[in-house]
């Protein structure tokens, strides 16, 4: 059962005293936008002559010869401004920072969609901007920390930890419990304390509220699966959501595999992880028997984190949508034949998706019709993709 | 009655605040935790917190954050930390842990409470545990008969400290300014406002921390609260330390003066 900022058993707010007043803050920000037309019309308005929305429906026609026969959509959130999906979430944050009358954002990044994104919407609506990223991270993703610079924000790197994006995400908190009353810190996925779970994923639903329309008139029909890559799950929410009363249609989520959920060394939170607490909220955990979080494993930066929003943890458990590893190697296989079969890049976190589709179309065969959230493009993975596949730079 | 709540009432006899240190277990090593701890209760602290590191601490600053790294590298489990509790109580003065709720709710809400009472705890501070998922937590503590104690904040409304202090026991945790644990150089004026607004709402002692670290701030809070909380300023002495010795001794030290601090207030 779905009740105030729980889905089930998970959900809730697991954090500093400190921050109550802020969450309460924006919890009541966010229901008060959602009902009033003045904010849903500047938020129309953006998405159309700034996003590009709606963002439009592709068929893979040839990727597909390689799935079994299946037809496969691709929902091109990557032809979005800034290149994600991320963008949808940040322009509402941002509106709703400026309604809370804060004049600074902070932000966590992984593969830097997010922290490019908040960037973005910061120099949009002249907001300060601070983006925190693990060490690690500004190695893998240089080009998006270029980017945000550009951009104005500030970029700090995060030596502590697994100098990834959990670390980044500790490091954002800290920021947030010393300087909440001026700051707004503009979560990136359907993690943490409520209300960031459902605020994210209302401004993400417009994924699977387009896509839907577009199936139907494309196809007549509804698609029998719909998949997506799942890190803390932001792009996975929201192209399923409108999906999940239409129970004939499988919602299907592939996570992380890394090296193989087996080795130990993956960011499958549902797949190999159990239910505890991490970043505010109570949902699956990579974690030792001690509750401490255990390092998470992938190529993508993006999808390497060890927890996973709760609403995933929910449908998982009572079995409306299923959730599956996909390796380093099958998603970097994937991605290529991508780029060879359709002329599109994408980025590695989608690639996940995309080897998932080539093995749920066969399971599914000729007659079924599979839609993927086309989550990001891959320019900036063109240099970690040239390592992987050995093309000198 | 826990020895937390004995302790924080001998302490309003005799008309002074209570010295609280923390130190994390398995710290600076498992065996120097125990000394440390002994080096503390000798030096006339009243009451210990032993830390449960955790691997994502976002209430703590550097200092913690090192020491949590030191001791779980170290290999530190639930053991230890009842391990290290059991050693506090022993020394006579009052013990508590304190950490985030995963590894509580990892290890069994109800069995964590148990092994807390069976090694002689008094209670456990819950950084990140709201009220509103207390549920579990506040049946155990009650079952077990420890203290429940939570931390309140500059920003906690004053409707909210009513509700928060109504599920605490032992002492309320007023958290002195916004921000994360770690010595600064002055004491916030947000920590004598919110004490007065929880003294409004409470008859439980309150305890101060974050930012403590002299003598002189021992002495002023003292004035006001209950309880004056030290941390990260025992820690880093620890961690500068050339030798193990070296940092008892300055732990040592630091603790007598901060115990004449907080007998220094009124």
């Amino acid at each position: 059962m779905i009740t105030e900022g729980h889905f089930g058993e998970y959900g809730g707010r697991f954090v500093p005293e400190a921050l109550i007043g802020a969450l309460e803050e924006l919890e009541a920000a966010h229901n008060a936008a959602q009902k009033d037309p003045a904010f849903i019309a500047e938020l129309a308005e953006l998405q159309r002559t700034y996003t590009g929305r709606p963002s439009i429906m592709t068929e893979a026609k040839r990727f597909a010869e390689h799935a079994g026969g299946a037809r496969i959509f691709l929902k091109r959130e990557d032809l979005n401004h800034t290149g994600s999906h991320k963008i949808n979430n940040v322009l509402g944050q941002a509106l709703l920072t400026k309604r809370m009358g804060k004049k600074r954002i902070i932000a966590e990044t992984g593969a830097g969609q997010h922290g490019v994104a908040s960037a973005t919407a910061a120099a949009l609506m002249g907001l300060e901007c601070v983006v925190y990223m693990g060490e690690e991270d500004t190695r893998r993703q240089a080009l998006n920390v270029a980017r945000m610079k550009l951009l104005g924000a500030q970029v700090v790197p995060v030596t502590s930890g697994s100098k990834t994006l959990k670390d980044a995400i500790n490091e954002a908190m800290r920021d947030w419990v010393t300087n909440v009353a001026d700051t707004h810190y503009m979560l990136g996925t359907v993690a943490g304390p409520h209300p960031f779970p459902t605020m994210v994923r209302d401004f993400h639903k417009i994924i699977g509220k387009e896509s839907r329309e577009q199936m139907l008139a494309l196809t007549g029909r509804l698609p029998d699966a719909v998949l997506a890559c799942v890190g803390g799950g932001s792009n996975a929410i929201g192209i399923f959501n409108e999906f999940i009363p239409d129970t004939n249609v499988r919602l299907i989520g592939l996570e992380a595999g890394g090296d193989g959920v087996e080795t130990g060394r993956h960011a499958a939170t549902i797949t190999g992880g159990s239910p505890g607490v991490l970043h505010g909220t109570r949902s699956y955990v990579l974690q030792d028997e001690n509750g401490q979080t255990i390092e998470s494993h992938s190529i993508s930066a993006g999808l390497d984190y060890p927890g996973v929003g709760p609403e995933h943890a929910y449908l998982h458990d009572i079995g409306r949508a299923e959730y599956r590893a996909i390796n380093d190697d099958a998603a970097m296989a994937a991605f290529e034949l991508l780029c060879k079969t359709e002329g599109i890049i994408p980025a590695i976190e989608t690639a996940h998706a995309l080897a998932g589709a080539l093995i749920v179309g066969k399971e599914l065969g000729p007659d079924a019709n599979i839609l993927i959230n086309l989550s990001g493009r891959g320019d900036k993975d063109v240099q970690t993709a040239a390592e992987y596949f050995g093309i000198p730079l | 009655m826990t020895q937390l709540d004995q302790v924080m009432a001998k302490v309003r006899q005799e008309n002074r605040a209570a010295l609280i240190a923390y130190i994390p277990a398995g710290f600076p090593s498992q065996s120097g935790c125990a000394k440390a701890i002994q080096a503390l209760a000798d030096a006339g602290v009243d009451a210990i917190e032993i830390g449960f590191p955790y691997s994502d601490p976002v209430m703590d600053g550097p200092v913690i954050q090192e020491a949590a790294d030191i001791s779980l590298n170290g290999g530190t489990k639930a053991a230890d930390v009842f391990a290290a509790l059991k050693v506090a109580s022993s020394t006579g003065v009052a013990a508590v842990v304190m950490t985030y709720w995963n590894p509580i709710a990892k290890y069994g809400v109800e069995k964590f409470a148990q092994s807390i009472a069976d090694n002689g705890g008094s209670g456990v501070i819950t950084p990140d545990l709201t009220i509103e998922e207390s549920d579990a937590w506040i049946a155990a503590t009650a079952k077990t008969g420890i203290n429940p104690i939570y931390v309140v904040a500059p920003s906690t409304k004053d409707e909210r400290l009513k509700s928060v202090t109504a599920k605490t026991g032992g002492f309320v945790y007023a958290a002195s300014l916004m921000g994360v644990t770690g010595a600064r150089n002055s004491v916030s004026s947000g920590a004598s406002d919110l004490v007065a607004r929880v003294r409004t709402v409470t008859d439980l002692p309150i305890s101060v921390g974050l930012g403590v670290s002299t003598r002189e701030q021992a002495k002023s809070l003292a004035a006001y609260a209950d309880g004056v909380i030290v941390g990260s300023a025992f820690i880093k002495l620890l961690l500068d330390a050339k030798t193990e010795q070296e940092g008892l001794d300055a732990i040592s030290h630091l603790a007598k003066e901060l115990a004449l601090g907080v007998r220094e207030g009124r």
